[in-house]
C-alpha cells in the first residue's frame, strides 16, 4: 500500500497549479464562458505545449503514456481552476476511443494531432432516452449515418465528431467519424447552465467514408465502455479538485470574516460544516484514486469508478451548500465566484449518468 | 500509488482468515447484540492462540513480544477479527497501555507489563471518563495523592468497559490539584483486585456490560505511575495516536452488510427476489458507497501510522465518517427489512440472525474515542486550522 503520489506526479501537480493560477484566473473563466466559445484557444495551445493534451495518450502516437493516476492529478488541478476547455471531451473521451478502437492508420493520423492540439474532437454519444437509435448502414464503398444525438459538446468548433451508431440488424456499436460541416449534419444549441456550447445534432443520410469508422463496423462497443470509464474518472478528479478548492476558499473566508466580534470560523456551527465537507472530500478522493489504481493495474474497475462518482456527487452537492451557506449573502451575487463553482458542480453531478446511473451500476455489480 | 497490499501482507491476511475460519464455529460468532460470557472466554483463548503465532501484537517491536511488523498488519488482523465476529476482548492493553509503556515505561515496567499483553494473557480496561468529565476529560477529578512510596487513589470512573474480566485498569488521575487542569494529571496502571476498588455494573444497550468503578483510599505502589508525574495528559494523548485505524469496527459492520446482501438476493419477493426491488437495490447500493469510503479512510490512517506519521485529523475523519455510515446503514437496513428488522437475534424468524436489530442498537454508540461533535472540533481546529 502506498497512498502517496510519486515525484513526477507531485511535480505535475505543482506545475499545473502554478500554471493555472497564473493563466486561468476566474476572470478568464468568466470571459470564456460569456464568449460562448467555452474555451480559450491560446490556453489550449499552451496546454498542448506543456504536454497535457497527450498526457495519457500512448507514447508511440505522440502522447506521454501516463496512467490513470497521472491523469487524475492533472484533472484535479483543472477542476480546481474551473478550467474551461474541451479536455474531458476531446482528449479524454475521444482520445481514448481512437486509441482503443482505431485502426493503426486512424491512430497514427489522429492521435498525434490530438496531442499537439491541432485537432479538436467531440463525442456524439448520448441520445434522448436510453440506448442508441442512430444507425449506420453500408452504401456503395462507404456508409450512411442517420440519427439524433444530444449534449454534443463543442459541436461547431470540433474538427471531427465521433458518433456512436448501431447497425440495422445488430446492436454492435460503430464509432463513426463525421465532420460537423458535412452535408446532412445540423446543429441546434442547447440552452443550459454549462459554460460551453452543447447541442442537439441531427444526422440525415450523412456520408461516411470507407475509413470513417473507428476499427470498422461494429467494433466500438468495448472501447466505448472503457473510454467512458476514463471520462468518469477524470470527471471525479475534477470534482475532487473543485471540492478541495471550495473548502480552502471557505476556510479562508471563515478566518477573516468577523461577526459578533469573532471570526465566523470560531463558531462551531461553521466549523462543523467545514469538518463534514473535509471528510466528504477525503472519502471521495480516496475512492477516486483507488479506482484509478485499479484501472492502471489492469483490474476490472467498473464498480470502483461508480462508487467514486457516487461519492464525489454527494461531496459535490455538499460543497455547494456549505459554500453558499458560509459565504452567505455575498455568494448570491453574480460578481462572487462561488456561483461559478456551484454551476460546475451541478454539471458534473449530472455527468456520466448522474448519481442514479452510478447507483444502478453498483447495484448491478453487486448482483442485484 | 497503490491501494493493494504487498505479497506478504496478502499472505498474512489469508493466513489469519484461514485460521479464524477454522477456529470460529458459528456458536462463538458474535452477531451484533449477542455477547456472552462463554463467547468471551472463547475469544480470550483465541487471542492467546493468535499470540502464540505472534499475530496478536503483530505491529509491536519484536523485543516486546510483537511481530515486528507495521500498523498495516495490525489493522489486517483487526479487520479479520471483526469480519469473523470474534467477540470483543479489551484491546486497551494492546492499543494504549502497551504502547504507553513502550514509550514512557521503565525497564522494570516493560518487563512486567508487556509480555503478558503480547501473550494475550492480560486484560486491561480504561479509566479515563468520570461522571463529571466526559468530553472535557481534562477536568477529571479523581485524586492520586503521593504518600511515601505509595499513591492513594480516591474518586470514580464512568463507562469502564471490559471491567469484569480486567486484570488492570489504565487510568488518569489528578496528582496536582493546583496546577492548570492539563498539567496536574498522571497516568497509572493499577491492578483491578487492589483493595478499595469496587464496581457498579452498567449494562449497555448493545448487551455488553461496563461499570462505574469506585476508588476508596486505594493504595498503590509508586511504580504504578507511567512516565512522569503531572505529564499524564500528554502521555495519554500521545498514545491515543496509537489507536487503531478502526478496521475492526468497520469489518464487523461490513460483514452484516454482506450478509444482508446475500439475504436480499435469495429472499423471494413479489415474484422475484427482494434485492431486485428498485427501492431496495437503490438503498443497498447507496449504503455500499458509504461503506467503501469508510474503509478507504480507515486504511489511509493505518497506512499513515505504518509510516510513522501521526494521523491526527485523519483518525477523527475516519472515525466520524464511520460513525455516520454505520448509523446510516442501520437506519436503511431497518427500513429495508421493515418489521423483520425489529426481530432480535434470539428469534429464529429474524433475517440474518437478527443482526440488524443488534446493529441498530450498536449504532447509537456515536461517542467512541470522542463524540461526533468532538471529532468535528478536532478536524476543524487541528485539520483545517480554524480558530478556537
Ligand atoms: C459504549 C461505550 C464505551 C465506553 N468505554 C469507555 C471506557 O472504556 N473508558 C472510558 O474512560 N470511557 C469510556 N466511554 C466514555 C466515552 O469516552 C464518553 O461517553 C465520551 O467521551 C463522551 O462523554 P459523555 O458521554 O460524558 O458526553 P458529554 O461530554 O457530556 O457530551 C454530551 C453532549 O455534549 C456535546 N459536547 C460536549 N462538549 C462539546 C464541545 N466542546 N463542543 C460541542 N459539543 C460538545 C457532546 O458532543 C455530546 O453531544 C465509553 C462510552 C460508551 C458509550
Amino acid at each position: 500500500m502506498d497512498l502517496g503520489l510519486n515525484q513526477a506526479q507531485e511535480m505535475l501537480r505543482r506545475t499545473a497549479r502554478g500554471f493555472l493560477e497564473a493563466n486561468c484566473p476566474t476572470t478568464l473563466v468568466r470571459e470564456v464562458e460569456a464568449s460562448g466559445e467555452g474555451y480559450s484557444p491560446e490556453l489550449w495551445a499552451q496546454m498542448a505545449e506543456l504536454g497535457w493534451l497527450g498526457l495519457s495518450l500512448p507514447a508511440e502516437y505522440g502522447g506521454e503514456g501516463g496512467d490513470a493516476v497521472d491523469q487524475l492529478v492533472l484533472s484535479e488541478e483543472m477542476g480546481r481552476a474551473l478550467l474551461p476547455s474541451p479536455y474531458l471531451t476531446s482528449v479524454v473521451t475521444c482520445g481514448r476511443l481512437v486509441a482503443l478502437a482505431g485502426s493503426l492508420s486512424q491512430r497514427a493520423t489522429l492521435l498525434p494531432r490530438l496531442a499537439r492540439g491541432e485537432l479538436l474532437m467531440s463525442p456524439a454519444l448520448g441520445e434522448e432516452g436510453v440506448g442508441c437509435s442512430a444507425k449506420v448502414v453500408k452504401e456503395g464503398s462507404g456508409y450512411r449515418l442517420n440519427g439524433v444525438k444530444t449534449f454534443v459538446p463543442f459541436a461547431a468548433a470540433a474538427d471531427m465528431l465521433i458518433c456512436a451508431a448501431g447497425g440495422l440488424d445488430d446492436g454492435e456499436v460503430s464509432l463513426c467519424l463525421v465532420s460537423p460541416n458535412a452535408d446532412g449534419v445540423s446543429i441546434e444549441p442547447h440552452a443550459s447552465l454549462a459554460g460551453y456550447p452543447q447541442a442537439r445534432m441531427e444526422f440525415n443520410d450523412v456520408e461516411i467514408g470507407v475509413d470513417g469508422i473507428l476499427g470498422g463496423v461494429g467494433e466500438g462497443g468495448d472501447a466505448l465502455g472503457e473510454a467512458l470509464a476514463w471520462a468518469t474518472l477524470v470527471q471525479c478528479g475534477e470534482m475532487v479538485g473543485r471540492g478541495r478548492k471550495i473548502l480552502e476558499m471557505v476556510i479562508d473566508y471563515a478566518k477573516s470574516r468577523v461577526q459578533f466580534g469573532r471570526p465566523i470560523g470560531a463558531f462551531q456551527a461553521i466549523q462543523h460544516q467545514l469538518a463534514d465537507l473535509r471528510v466528504a472530500v477525503d472519502a471521495a478522493e480516496l475512492l477516486t484514486y483507488r479506482a484509478a489504481c485499479s484501472m492502471s493495474e489492469g483490474r476490472n474497475c467498473a464498480e470502483e469508478i461508480a462508487l467514486a462518482k457516487a461519492s464525489a456527487d454527494e461531496m459535490s452537492r455538499m460543497s455547494t451548500v456549505v459554500g453558499h451557506g458560509v459565504y452567505a449573502g455575498i455568494s448570491y451575487t453574480v460578481e462572487h465566484d462561488m456561483q461559478l463553482y456551484s454551476a460546475r458542480n451541478k454539471l458534473s453531478e449530472a455527468g456520466s449518468g448522474g448519481t442514479l446511473g452510478q447507483i444502478d451500476r453498483i447495484a448491478g455489480s453487486m448482483g442485484l | 500509488m497503490r491501494f493493494t497490499f504487498s505479497q506478504e501482507q496478502q499472505q498474512f491476511r489469508q493466513e489469519v482468515c484461514a485460521f479464524l475460519r477454522e477456529e470460529m464455529s458459528p456458536e462463538y460468532e458474535t452477531v451484533f447484540g449477542t455477547f456472552s460470557e462463554e463467547k468471551y472466554w472463547f475469544s480470550r483463548d483465541l487471542f492467546r492462540r493468535l499470540a502464540e503465532r505472534r499475530w496478536l501484537t503483530v505491529g509491536w517491536p519484536e523485543e516486546y513480544g510483537g511481530g515486528g511488523k507495521t500498523f498495516l498488519e495490525q489493522s489486517i488482523l483487526d479487520e479479520q477479527i471483526g469480519y469473523h465476529r470474534v467477540q470483543r476482548v479489551g484491546i486497551t492493553g494492546i492499543n494504549f497501555a502497551g504502547p504507553a509503556i513502550i514509550k514512557f515505561g521503565t525497564p522494570e515496567q516493560k518487563a512486567r507489563y508487556l509480555p503478558p499483553i503480547a501473550r494475550g494473557e492480560a486484560e486491561y480496561c480504561q479509566g479515563f471518563t468520570e461522571p463529571d468529565a466526559g468530553s472535557d476529560l481534562a477536568s477529571l477529578q479523581m485524586r492520586a495523592e503521593a504518600d511515601g512510596d505509595q499513591y492513594v487513589l480516591n474518586g470514580s470512573k464512568m463507562f469502564t468497559s471490559y471491567y469484569a474480566h480486567a486484570d488492570f485498569i489504565y487510568l488518569l488521575a489528578r496528582t496536582d490539584p493546583d496546577a492548570p487542569k492539563h498539567r496536574g494529571i498522571s497516568l497509572f496502571i493499577v491492578e483491578m483486585d487492589t483493595p478499595g476498588i469496587s464496581t457498579r455494573p452498567l449494562p449497555y444497550i448493545n448487551g455488553e456490560v461496563a461499570a462505574q468503578t469506585f476508588f476508596d483510599n486505594v493504595r498503590v505502589p509508586r511504580t504504578c505511575l507511567v512516565g512522569q508525574e503531572n505529564q499524564g495528559w500528554y502521555h495519554a494523548m500521545t498514545t491515543l495516536d496509537y489507536e487503531r485505524a478502526g478496521l475492526e469496527r468497520y469489518a464487523r459492520v461490513r460483514r452484516t452488510f454482506d450478509d444482508l446482501l446475500s439475504f436480499s438476493k435469495s429472499a423471494p419477493y413479489r415474484g422475484g427476489v427482494f434485492g431486485k426491488d428498485p427501492l431496495v437495490r437503490h438503498k443497498l447500493a447507496k449504503v455500499k458507497v458509504g461503506l467503501e469510503g469508510w474503509a478507504a479512510l480507515c486504511w489511509k490512517v493505518a497506512w499513515m501510522q505504518s509510516r510513522g506519521e501521526v494521523p491526527n485529523a485523519e483518525a477523527s475523519i475516519a472515525f466520524l465518517y464511520g460513525t455516520k455510515q454505520r448509523l446510516y446503514f442501520a437506519q436503511e437496513a431497518m427500513e429495508i427489512l421493515g418489521k423483520f428488522g425489529t426481530l432480535t437475534p434470539e428469534c429464529d424468524t429474524a433475517p440474518i440472525q437478527g443482526a440488524i436489530e443488534g446493529l441498530s442498537r450498536e449504532s447509537m454508540h456515536m461517542h467512541g474515542a470522542g463524540t461526533m461533535e468532538i471529532h468535528r472540533n478536532i478536524i476543524a481546529q487541528r485539520g483545517l486550522g480554524l480558530p478556537r
